[in-house]
């Protein structure tokens, strides 16, 4: 138990991508349900900078970087998407997109 | 030069280089040019899908691994490569008459085509799960922006939205499943991984990393249950974008599933090999049965183009060479006739008309002969009767799922095609019908004009001669299937 | 020992923020929970040895990518009643309150590095990532310069993508 091996953090990683799922399940905000995606690359990050210390070489955390970078980039766009979605419909509630059947 | 790089490895992305080269080109024109001119534009984006497919066509017999084991330049790549470029040409020669119903932005729509298309050439060429995440992320992110492209309109604002949470939401699930698979392997190289995983031991976190790479990429080419967001984001987005989605992005993702499976994971086949069968029968169904009931054109393709992913699906199962074959067969033959289809869809929006529904087809075959027949065409192809290529295109992948024992599932499959002939002889129905819908008059702009003629020879010249295809992609296939035959026979 | 008692202490705060992210009713509130949870995530990474990756996520998540989420809670959540400025007092407790708090680590840092003593976290990531630790941000910036020089290249063309995206879609007419 008090040693922390690389089992640990992938626990809380899972714990923490599952927090992320659920969040997506249950949340209608759409800002909220992006917020959740987030959380579950943050889990992804977490595992790769583990496995990254225990390979002993830093592969992980290049793929971490590229992770960041793409959350970054999907952010931009996301948001960027939400606003046009507001601008028309003045919500952010996933439940009142209803042109279409979801 | 950085060290460790050679020049060879920057001649072996030429047309990566070439077409990155051209999409900042025609920002650039884009700024430069007023507006009058910005047909102009479209000019410029042919010129660079051509010039690419030039620098291309030099890389049809090599097979080697460029810039440090990170891209494969090899004979599936460069088979995926022409799909895409073909693709991409198609859907622009269609794009421009639209824009200019739609009045969008068109500097900005041609480079973000071209730069989803710089995507998906890594998505092909990539053996690194770096390098394949980032050029699907590349094409993905553009086609967010693309599905939201016509801002005013709520359909587009709704398409955007959903295809961006759901398209972000599984990214995460690819990357969980990918980043479990980097840390059982060490490595990111997809060929080492499948040296080094083939000797461990199968563990629960193996099966983890694979479900989730699974579920990442069912979402990605909209295999049941991962569809949801394909009907809404089909018709939701604009027409051509939706034509270079349904056919870019889902060739792409059956890229890169065929170089994560085949090539990554031949070991585990037996147990991805049930997960697919189980995705590739609930696609077929659903999708085709979905379909029967729809009003919407650009929905009733969408749950086509979802029992298609059923049907490419099989030849994943089939796990063979022949079976990667028939697929590429099929995903090029599928370029011709879905982007013929979605094509005549273009055409029947006009300034007054959205012309998205079925009713809108109604006698198109007295208003305009030319573009009802190609539709007939296109519709038989992808129903798969003979003497159509969609036929030729089905009868390679059953017979690859029967060659590897899948009896069965090729029977499901030529009971699913029997199914979906009920909605597009449907299409024609209308199209035959004596009363015509209302609107102004139809007509194909020049471009429009070359892109129906491209999709209607490729759909039937393919279907009555399709030795040369045949030969090329069974060619293509030898890259990626005889890596996996023999990892497979070491690992029994 | 204290790598045990560290961790669990981390873990207990990184996924009651998470949670707390996904069930607070308040979109702002969301937001800063979220932005404590990318900070207590980048300590883990200094645990793990990982000290560029703990950089870039308090610089590009919790500095970059909040503030963006922020601005669009604001600029959507116009319509709100102002419920928080009810009491214009508890803003002047708060504010004292984060002031001393920040006061107090400014004292712990002077009297730290006045009496030469290296922080107790160090140690503790020191002894994690002793082997890779060594010029952490050199490795990686061989790794991306050489081996992944492509793909570093094509997430630039992919951020430039984002970014004409976002303008296209956020300004308002073109």
């Amino acid at each position: 138990m008090l040693e922390i091996t690389p089992t640990h953090y992938l626990v809380l990683s899972a714990g923490l991508f599952m927090i992320g799922v659920i969040g997506v399940m249950v949340r209608r905000n759409i800002i909220i349900i992006f917020m959740s995606i987030e959380l579950m690359l943050n889990a992804v990050n977490v595992n790769l900078a583990a496995f990254s210390q225990q390979w002993q070489h830093v592969t992980g955390q290049v793929f971490a970087v590229f992770v960041i970078a793409v959350a970054a980039a999907e952010a931009a766009v996301g948001l960027g998407i939400i606003l046009a979605f507001y601008r028309n419909k003045e919500t952010v509630n996933i439940d009142e997109m209803n042109v279409m059947r979801w | 030069m950085p060290a460790g790089f050679s020049a060879a490895d920057f001649y072996n992305i030429l047309p990566e280089l070439v077409l990155t080269g051209g999409a900042l080109l025609v920002l650039i024109v884009d700024v430069l040019t007023a507006r009058q001119q910005r047909g102009l534009l479209a000019w410029v984006t042919l010129g660079v899908l051509v010039a690419t497919l030039l620098a291309l066509l030099p890389f049809s017999d090599v097979n080697t691994v460029a810039s440090r084991g990170l891209l494969a330049i090899d004979g599936f790549a460069f088979f995926f490569k022409l799909v895409f470029l073909l693709t991409a040409l198609v859907t622009v020669l269609m794009s421009s008459s639209y824009i200019e119903v739609e009045g969008l932005r068109a500097g900005e729509y041609y480079f973000l085509i071209l730069c989803a298309t710089l995507g998906m050439m890594f998505m092909a060429s990539g053996i690194d799960l770096i390098t394949i995440f980032i050029g699907l992320e590349t094409m993905a992110v553009a086609f967010y922006i693309l599905a939201g492209f016509l801002k005013p309109n709520r359909r587009s604002n709704e398409a955007a939205v959903k295809y961006f949470l759901l398209g972000a939401f599984s990214l995460g699930l690819l990357l969980y499943g990918m980043s479990i698979l980097y840390g059982l392997s060490g490595t990111t190289n997809v060929r080492e991984l499948a040296t080094v995983l083939a000797s461990q031991e199968r563990n629960a976190l193996l099966i983890v990393g694979l479900v989730m790479v699974v579920a990442g990429i069912g979402f990605k080419i909209a295999a049941v249950p991962f569809h949801m967001w394909a009907p809404d984001v089909y018709e939701g987005a604009p027409t051509p974008v939706t034509a270079f989605l349904s056919v870019g992005s889902k060739a792409a993702s059956f890229a890169m599933l065929l170089r994560l499976f085949m090539e990554g994971l031949p070991f585990l086949a037996d147990m991805w090999q049930p997960m697919f069968w189980v995705l590739a029968v609930m696609s077929m169904t659903v999708g085709n049965l979905a379909a029967l009931t729809q009003s919407n054109i650009k929905r009733m393709l969408a749950y086509s183009s979802i029992a298609h992913a059923g049907y490419l699906l099989i030849g994943v199962v089939a796990n063979s060479s022949r079976g990667v074959t028939a697929m590429m067969i099929y995903l090029l033959l599928y370029v011709f006739m879905q982007l013929g289809a979605f094509a005549v869809v273009v055409m029947l929006r006009r300034q007054d008309v959205a012309g998205d529904e079925l009713k809108d087809l109604s006698g198109l075959y007295f208003r305009y002969p030319t573009a009802a027949v190609a539709m007939l065409f296109f519709m038989l192809s992808l129903g798969g009767l003979p003497p159509t290529a969609g036929f030729m295109g089905k009868f390679w992948l059953f017979s690859a799922a029967i060659e590897s024992g899948f009896i069965w599932l090729a029977v499901i499959g030529v009971l699913n095609s029997a199914v979906s002939l009920y909605y597009y002889i449907r299409v024609v129905v209308f199209m035959w019908m004596k009363e015509e819908a209302l609107g102004s008059p139809i007509v194909a702009s020049p471009s429009m004009a070359v892109a129906l003629t491209v999709a209607l020879a490729g759909a039937v010249v393919f279907g009555v001669y399709p030795r040369p295809l045949f030969e090329l992609a069974q060619e293509s296939a030898q890259s990626i299937g005889g890596v996996a035959a023999a990892v497979s026979a070491l690992s029994f | 020992m204290a790598e045990a008692i560290v961790f669990y202490g981390l873990a207990a705060l990184i996924l009651g923020f998470a949670v707390l992210v996904i069930s607070t009713r308040n979109t702002v509130h969301s937001a800063l929970y979220l932005v404590v949870n990318f900070l207590l995530v980048a300590m883990l990474y200094v645990m793990l040895g990982a000290e560029f990756l703990a950089a870039i996520q308090v610089l590009v998540y919790a500095g970059g990518i909040v503030v963006l989420y922020l601005f669009v809670v604001m600029l959507v959540n116009l319509k709100r009643p102002p419920e928080t400025h009810q009491d214009p007092r508890r803003q002047t407790r708060l504010g004292l309150a984060l002031a001393s708090a920040l006061l107090a680590e400014l004292a712990a840092i002077i009297v730290y590095s006045a009496t030469g003593e290296s922080a107790p976290a160090a140690t503790a990531a020191a002894a994690a990532g002793a082997d890779i630790a060594g010029g952490n941000v050199e490795q990686i910036g061989m790794l991306l310069y050489t081996n992944y020089l492509i793909p570093f290249e094509v997430a630039s063309m992919l951020l430039l993508v984002a970014m004409i995206g976002a303008i296209v879609l956020a300004k308002r007419e073109l």
